[in-house]
């Protein structure tokens, strides 16, 4: 780990003011993204923005038809939320896929999608679910959020403050991990909101998380794995690497989303 | 026996300390004024150091010293040495480059050792170490060794075509001829898979100089402390034996990684009279992955002859082995004798001819890893014997049983003769234990969910209990593998036993405590071990290739024959009887014929006070000594049946059951006995299913963490039914075989014969990764739809 500065603040004003006062510098949220690669001296920011001390960041409710969940909430939260389980219970379970233990009871939403590493379980659920992002100074949905690896539509002094999620009918992930990482190596999310329909995919793109429009089309048909059947994903703009090849992640995401179909069903 | 003794399940002594913090590891250790060392490493495969600019890093905070190769060689510090000499057929002996501590002139790996940082603190030191300007020619890196043997790309001068050694062993004309009358013979292209040992403690040093006795302490990670500071002092010329302790405290784990004599605890030992402080180094995971020797990775061609009925007339093998960049301490011997004299396994097989090329590429090195060898053989010998029973339409127990050796001692084509064994026996039970019986059953219950259910044998033999020193002398070792014991009995007769043996893991503290207290009838707690330290410990082999039991405990049980034969002196002396009418039983001494008897440890206070025996010839105390050179290897065997699930749409293999029966001889604590087994097939398991280094074409390693180095976790596993049968071993006092590599050896096999029977074909290869079982399974979807 390289030196860096750090900072507590107390509000979200404060965090962004320090945010945009520090070029290049972090804001820690969870950290267990962050606080690794620093460790490994693959990331090296001059300054750290720590919100644990931010009041109000943290905590799921609903709102309307909503579901909305604070920056500074963790997934061991989320995952065990009675609030969650009533309202969207394949986000509570794809909440406890995350990790392990230890990193689901310090690992947070904001901090999740504010990252958008391509292999992260909460961009594919925010995506799939039409999430809003709701920052700081703006509300961004989802599909207008995260615009590649690791990069987001956050501007500089930008902060995540919550994300809000429609409830939907039904809703479910399945996720294959990566052997080795247990990372996704296809994550998908599926969702059914009256007669809209989205399946967004982490973990194979080779740009992030994305939605894949033709499950989409074949299962507004009807809301069913066999709508998938024959539904071969093609293998561009997928992600090869030791542990799969392009062509089995695109085989993958029709299997994950078959079984999340079926799982949604079954919700 | 008693609640203690031999074959009682003890609580192991020493997990309080392990399992509350309070072991004490080399990192856990601090010296006044001490330093700490970052490496600088070679980013590149292959490349020639044109220069080494310090100044920046010399310039950095805290900075105490920057030490490069030119340092080395200046104060005649010799380089790391492979201490086993192996011979071409043409019986010339191996092309060994050198294999400096620190660079001179090349690097030959990502990781290799370029300099050495000291300073004040660690996060001082790697600073410092980004600062080293080298300046690097860089040369083509050579990862795959069929591309090294062309010597395009020539890594040392000394072996020109990259290759180390051309070997063989084995009777050449008797095993063609067996092959030109075979019926039928059976051929596979194996890849035996590179493995990353992974230790849970990664290694670390602290070098420390007294130069008012001029006297070096290195304090270190090893499995054998002894032949650390003989290759330091003798080799590499640190200092002599008697200025050089080494201390091998606690010891979070080796699996082999451990045994050697590394660049970095050299650097500290030797740089800490050089800065004049004592210089710690920690490894971290990362720098575990990139200089930590490898285990296995061979690429082996490999022929069964069979006549008409299915009885094995011949094997042949053409094994190419990977050695690295630099051949490691033991690293030849591994591929050629840990390797070939084990591939007759459990068969009469009555010709074997083995060749093997040990190959150098500019990959980390590679050497002994749990099994080393052994495990490489089995793998062979138990796939060539399932695809020869398959291509034949044979039952693969059937063929198996039908080639069993049955009678000992059995004198095998590549030197090892069997002493005693039931191979039958074994697959009997683990068959009843794995219902072998309801397979068929369960299989069709799998299809009906869509998956594909397969059944796999191993049946495995192993040499352990290493070695006859003579043997391995003739061999080409530049060591004699016997084991030491002290037994020193204090005056009120507690017991302190000082062994060369190592423990790291394997719970020696209570299995050898266990022989005491059954030999001397003294309560376990009454007995401590003492190892891990050369001022201690007079002398020792160390820990590796299951030798601690068969030949360490065999060290000490010869001692406490010497103890209990004084003790009776003594008693004789104490209770004013004749010697020979002194008997020794339960923990007492008594006068046969009558009531007369006294407990050890008032013989042990009459042994020190002397009173008894004053002036006579009996010399007071009672402390022993012992060194045990075994006779013959000893030769664990034992079959493990994998039974297991595939996903054909994931490729996902779930292992559903897994039946382990070994015969380890006497097992003096069958509860860690079976936590070896537990442990070894979940390394084996590893192996077969998720392990594999990878390097890019460059040489840069792309496993070097645990983001993409797979381990085996405890839910990919499923509850291990573990069962024992016993043929004791005839070579030992104690009938030991050794138990702490059968489940590392064993479990490849059985896992791939159970993958490729739920398959129908042969075409997966290690690790069968989800990716690799998907695509196998592609090419089966067609013939399982028609079926």
């Amino acid at each position: 780990m390289y030196a860096f500065s750090y900072h507590q603040p107390k509000t979200v004003r404060q965090a962004a003011s320090l945010l945009a006062k520090n070029e290049d510098g972090k804001i820690l949220a969870g950290g267990q993204t962050l606080l690794p690669t620093m460790k490994q001296r693959l990331a090296a920011p001059p300054a750290l923005i720590d919100l644990s001390k931010v009041e109000g960041l943290s905590g799921i409710e609903l709102k309307g038809r909503s579901l909305v969940i604070g920056a500074m909430t963790k997934h061991a939260h989320v995952a065990t939320s009675e609030i969650v389980r009533q309202a969207i219970p394949g986000l509570a379970d794809m909440a406890g896929l995350i990790g392990d233990p230890a990193v689901r009871n310090r690992g947070t939403i904001g901090g999740s999608v504010a990252n958008n590493d391509p292999a992260a379980d909460y961009p594919a659920a925010c995506l799939a679910l039409g999430a809003t992002i709701i920052t700081n100074m703006r509300k961004v949905p989802a599909d207008q959020f995260f615009t590649g690896l690791f990069e987001t539509a956050l501007e500089p002094g930008e902060v995540v403050v919550k994300v809000a999620f429609p409830i939907v009918s039904k809703a479910a992930y399945a996720k294959f991990r990566n052997p080795a990482s247990r990372y996704a190596m296809v994550g998908v999310f599926v969702a059914k909101r009256g007669s809209d329909i989205r399946v967004a995919v982490t973990g194979a793109g080779a740009n992030g998380v994305f939605r894949a429009t033709a499950l989409e089309e074949a299962l507004k048909k009807r809301f069913s794995p066999k709508s998938l059947d024959g539904i071969s994903m093609p293998a561009t703009g997928i992600n090869g690497d030791i542990h799969a090849s392009p062509e089995y992640r695109a085989h993958l995401i029709t299997v994950m989303a078959k079984r999340a179909v079926t799982a949604a069903i079954g919700k | 026996m008693s609640a203690t003794g031999i074959g009682a399940p003890v609580r192991r002594k020493e997990d309080f300390r392990f399992i509350t913090g309070k072991g004490q590891y080399t990192d856990d250790i601090n010296r006044p004024g001490q330093t700490y060392a970052a490496f600088v490493r070679s980013p590149h495969a292959h490349a020639v150091i044109k220069s080494v600019d310090a100044s920046a890093a010399l310039a950095s905070p805290g900075v105490v010293s920057v030490l490069t190769g030119q340092d080395l060689e200046a104060d005649k510090i010799g380089g790391l040495i492979c201490g086993w000499m192996i011979h071409n057929k043409d019986g010339s002996p191996m092309s060994a480059g050198a294999h400096p501590a620190l660079a001179v002139g090349k690097v030959r790996y990502v990781g290799d050792h370029v300099a050495v940082v000291i300073a004040e603190t660690f996060a001082q030191a790697r600073d410092a170490a980004e600062k080293v300007m080298v300046d690097y020619d860089q040369l083509p890196a050579v990862v795959d060794m069929n591309e090294a043997l062309t010597g395009k790309t020539v890594i040392h001068d000394v072996a020109p075509n990259n290759r180390v050694y051309d070997w063989h062993l084995g009777d050449k004309a008797a095993t063609d001829a067996a092959f030109a009358r075979a019926k039928h013979v059976t051929r596979l292209d194996i890849v035996n898979n590179r493995l990353a040992p992974n230790p849970m403690e990664p290694r670390a040093a602290i070098g420390d100089y007294d130069s008012g006795q001029e006297q070096f302490t290195l304090y270190t990670t090893s499995q054998n402390p002894h032949v650390a500071r003989l290759v330091l002092s003798a080799f590499i010329g640190i200092a002599p034996e008697h200025k050089l302790r080494v201390i091998a405290p606690d010891v979070g784990g080796g699996f082999g990684s451990k045994i050697f004599i590394y660049a970095e605890e050299t650097v500290c030992v030797w740089a800490a009279k050089k800065v004049g402080r004592p210089v710690k180094w920690v490894s971290d995971r990362t720098e575990a992955f990139l200089a930590d020797a490898h285990g296995r990775d061979h690429l082996t061609h490999a022929e069964l002859a069979t006549d008409e009925r299915g009885k094995i007339l011949g094997l042949r093998v053409k094994t190419k082995a990977n050695l690295g960049a630099y051949l490691s301490t033991f690293s030849s011997s591994v591929p050629t004798y840990l390797y070939a004299p084990l591939l007759s396994g459990q068969y009469d097989i009555p010709a074997i001819y083995a060749e093997v090329e040990g190959v150098y590429t500019t990959t980390a090195p590679v050497d002994a890893y749990r099994g080393a060898g052994r495990p490489e053989a089995t793998f062979v010998v138990e796939r060539l014997v399932e695809v020869a029973a398959r291509e034949l339409g044979q039952d693969p127990v059937a063929f198996r049983k039908k080639n069993f050796i049955r009678k000992f001692p059995h004198q095998t084509p590549v030197i090892m003769a069997y002493d005693v064994g039931d191979y039958t026996a074994s697959l009997d039970k683990a068959m009843e234990m794995a219902d072998v019986k309801g397979f068929a059953r369960r299989k069709r219950e799998s299809a009906r969910k869509g998956k594909l259910r397969g059944l796999g044998y191993s049946a495995y033999i192993e040499a352990c209990g290493i070695a006859p020193s003579a043997a391995v002398g003739s061999l080409g070792a530049g060591v004699g593998l016997w084991e030491s014991a002290e037994v020193r009995v204090n005056p009120v007769g507690t017991v302190e036993v000082l062994t060369g043996s190592h423990s790291h893991g394997q719970g020696h503290e209570t299995t050898f405590a266990q022989l005491v207290s059954d030999r001397l009838g003294v309560p376990i707690d009454q007995v401590a071990i003492v190892h891990g330290d050369t001022d201690k410990v007079q002398f020792g082999m160390g820990t590796y290739g299951s030798r601690s039991g068969a030949v360490g405990m065999s060290a000490i049980s010869k001692a406490l024959d010497k103890v209990i034969a004084k003790g009776k002196k003594v008693a004789a002396y104490a209770m004013e009887a004749s010697e020979a009418d002194i008997e020794f039983k339960d923990g007492r001494f008594s006068v046969s014929g009558t009531d007369k008897s006294l407990a050890f440890g008032e013989v042990a206070l009459q042994a020190y006070i002397a009173h008894k025996f004053s002036g006579q010839e009996l010399e007071p105390g009672l402390k022993e000594g012992a060194f045990y050179d075994p006779t013959n290897f000893t030769f664990p065997s034992g079959v493990h049946i994998c039974e297991l699930e595939i996903d054909p749409e994931t490729g996902v293999t779930t292992i559903a059951r897994w039946t382990a029966v070994d015969d380890f001889g006497t097992v003096i604590n069958p509860m860690i006995v079976e936590g070896q087994v537990h442990g070894g097939i979940a390394q084996g398991v590893g192996q077969a299913l998720f392990e594999g280094v990878h390097y890019d074409a460059d040489g840069q390693l792309v496993t070097a963490s645990y983001m993409d180095y797979c381990m085996p976790r405890a839910d990919d596993l499923p509850s291990f039914d573990v069962g024992t049968t016993s043929t004791p071993c005839p070579s030992n006092p104690l009938g030991i075989k050794g138990c702490g590599e059968a489940g590392a050896i064993a479990s490849p096999p059985a896992v791939i014969n159970a993958i490729t029977d739920a398959l129908g074909h042969e075409h997966i290869a290690m690790p069968a990764t989800p990716q690799a079982v998907w695509l196998a399974a592609q090419r089966r979807l067609p013939a399982i739809a028609a079926e």
